[in-house]
């Protein structure tokens, strides 16, 4: 737009920054928030690079060193060294990338699949609502963990088997925010002008009411990664999904059982890993919350 | 012939206790060029007669009992859901009354206008003035001519900019007038405002109702004016119907029925305008009055 500028191509976009330096203003309300932005940056970044900058790399490959096994945290082993002599710092920051992967895998599955779920149901009512949610009902009465194990079970162990059990598990909450919003938003009057334009179903559902209840369902995923960690975490822990000597927070705690209290460093470093992720994303979830939804403030 | 005929309308709302007539045989007819005044009190069927129009009534909890409704000489009474989709937009246009919510948030304007113009454009491909040989490319760039034109139309100012706005940038009178610009994208015949000015002050009622004066003038449309603001009726309307609990009680040209009314219902709404000349305690009477009359 290079014709001639008039006063109010001025308003346009400094009200965008306006709105920007807003959400940034509310998210930096709370210091926690900011904090959140620092682990879950780190975690990111860990996740990317981290097999590549671990001071020792042979370990992940399932080299194992008798010699030095037991040694507690010192300038050469951080975090000290596990029961087959493997450096725990290069273990914890190698899982880093497993558990992410994962965590994200569950809940981007489960929010695509929940909102698809909830949506249709919100959106045509009646019968399709009753089956559907009734449905999501079922699968909600069944403790996550169980049925996630029954799936790995049945699926075979494998890391994308676990991350698909755990979503088919997971999505019954999107489905219900999902069908809360849609039902909230189908009565909008926007819905009611664009029926009046001739938009059939599909085109109100996808251009009118779709993008209009996409912040809670991110704000949602945000919490609900931290938690998915903690379920691929158990997972690990009950020996279904990831294998040893796949580096993994879960396996390493279980392994680290028998090696407590007395070797006490091969369990609390990778527990401290999946309480910090956990952590982490949960804070970031409260801070999104903040910003794309403000009067859920306490 | 008149452009719609509603004859003898009938539609019940189901409720807690039991069917409720809502509407009880409504007879009312619209012309191309006449803008026809829908009044009445809240509650007294001027916006169903409006949504019936254009179907766009959920049933249930609402059920026609009988009557019909031909535009153009198909009852739209019959027609299903894909017939009536066709209509809406290209046909019937419709403004609502509140400006505030009757936009999408998530959207830019032209967005919104674009999309409603392209898929007016693929029953219609004349109202981008192009082929139906046109790419997609050429007609997202017509599109988007035709909605700066449609809100520069509708007094917009700098409307090549300003289409790049959110709705919550504009002022409820400038979202207004973008949406009477996008009813009229589909270049329908027949638009029903349902109180369209309503939430708006003064100044820009005028404004508004400018616009869709000169519209009906330029194009040839019949406008269903929906409103209690008698006034607004004085000021616009070719044609009156009064509606009083789901029926028509006095309908005509707009000078007959306004300086002669019939009905003591139309007597009492008249009445019930407040003038400076008024003393405290005189609308009161008029209600008396009206409630006597019953």
């Amino acid at each position: 737009m290079s014709a001639k500028r008039g006063p109010s191509d001025r308003v346009a976009p400094s009200r965008q920054r306006v709105a920007l330096s807003r959400a940034f203003y509310r998210f930096n309300q709370n210091p926690l928030s900011i904090l959140s932005v620092f682990i879950v940056g780190a975690l990111l970044i860990i996740a990317v690079i981290g097999p590549l900058i671990v001071p020792f790399p042979d370990h992940l490959l399932g080299q194992t060193n008798p010699a030095s096994r037991f040694l507690p945290p010192s300038g050469d082993h951080w975090f000290g060294t596990n029961e087959v002599g493997q450096d725990i710092f290069t273990l914890v920051l190698a899982g880093a990338r497993i558990s992410l992967l994962c965590g994200l895998g569950v809940v981007v599955m489960a929010a695509v699949i929940g909102t698809i779920i909830g949506t249709i149901s919100g959106f045509f009512g009646r019968w399709v609502d009753e089956v559907l949610m009734r449905f999501t009902d079922l699968v909600l009465t069944l403790p996550a963990l169980i049925l996630a194990m029954a799936i790995a079970a049945s699926l075979g162990p494998s890391i994308l088997n676990m991350t698909i059990a755990l979503a088919l598990a997971w999505w019954p909450g999107f489905a219900r925010i999902a069908r809360g919003e849609v039902l909230s938003k189908k009565e909008e009057l926007f819905v009611l002008g664009a029926k009046a334009q001739g938009a059939g179903a599909t085109r109100i559902l996808l251009r009118h009411i779709l993008p209009n209840i996409t912040s809670p369902i991110i704000v949602k995923m945000s919490l609900d990664v931290g938690f998915a960690i903690l379920a691929v975490a158990s997972l690990g822990f009950i020996g279904i999904g990831v294998r040893p000597p796949t580096p993994e927070w879960g396996v390493m705690l279980s392994v680290s059982r028998s090696n407590m209290p007395h070797y006490w460093w091969t369990a609390v470093f990778p527990g401290l890993a999946i309480f910090l992720s956990v952590l982490g994303f949960n804070l970031l979830g409260d801070g999104l919350r903040d910003v794309f939804d403000p009067k859920a403030r306490r | 012939m008149a452009l719609v005929e509603i004859r003898n309308l009938h539609l019940a709302m189901r409720t807690h206790d039991g069917e409720i007539p809502v509407l009880r045989g409504i007879n009312l007819e619209l012309e191309r060029g006449r803008i026809t005044g829908v009044v009445g009190e809240t509650g007294s069927g001027k916006s169903l007669t409006g949504l019936s129009i254009s179907k766009l009534v959920p049933t249930p909890p609402g059920r026609y009992l009988s009557g019909s409704i031909l535009y153009n000489g198909q009852d739209l009474m019959q027609a299903d859901e894909g017939a009536m989709q066709a209509l809406r937009g290209r046909e019937i246009g419709m403004i609502f009354q509140d400006p505030t919510t009757n936009l999408n948030p998530s959207f830019r304007i032209a967005t919104q206008m674009i999309d409603i113009a392209l898929s007016a454009a693929s029953k219609d491909p004349a109202i981008l003035g192009l082929g139906s040989m046109a790419s997609r490319r050429e007609r997202r760039i017509a599109a988007r001519a035709r909605a700066v034109e449609m809100l520069g139309r509708v007094g917009i100012p700098e409307p090549a900019e300003r289409i790049d706005a959110y709705p919550h940038q504009f002022s409820g009178g400038m979202r207004q007038r973008v949406l009477i610009a996008m009813a009229l994208l589909g270049r329908p015949r027949l638009l029903i405002a349902d109180e369209p000015t309503t939430a708006l002050d003064v100044s820009v009622q005028a404004q508004v109702l400018r616009v869709i004066y000169d519209l009906v003038r330029e194009r040839d449309l019949a406008v269903m004016f929906i409103t209690h603001n008698l006034g607004v009726v004085a000021q616009i309307c070719d044609d009156v119907a009064v509606l009083r609990t789901g029926e028509v009680v006095e309908s005509g040209p707009v000078s007959t029925v306004l300086k002669s009314p019939n009905h003591a219902y139309t007597k009492a709404l008249l009445v019930s305008v407040p003038t400076r000349a008024m003393r405290r305690g005189d609308l009161r009477v008029a209600f008396e009055g009206e409630g006597a009359a019953e």
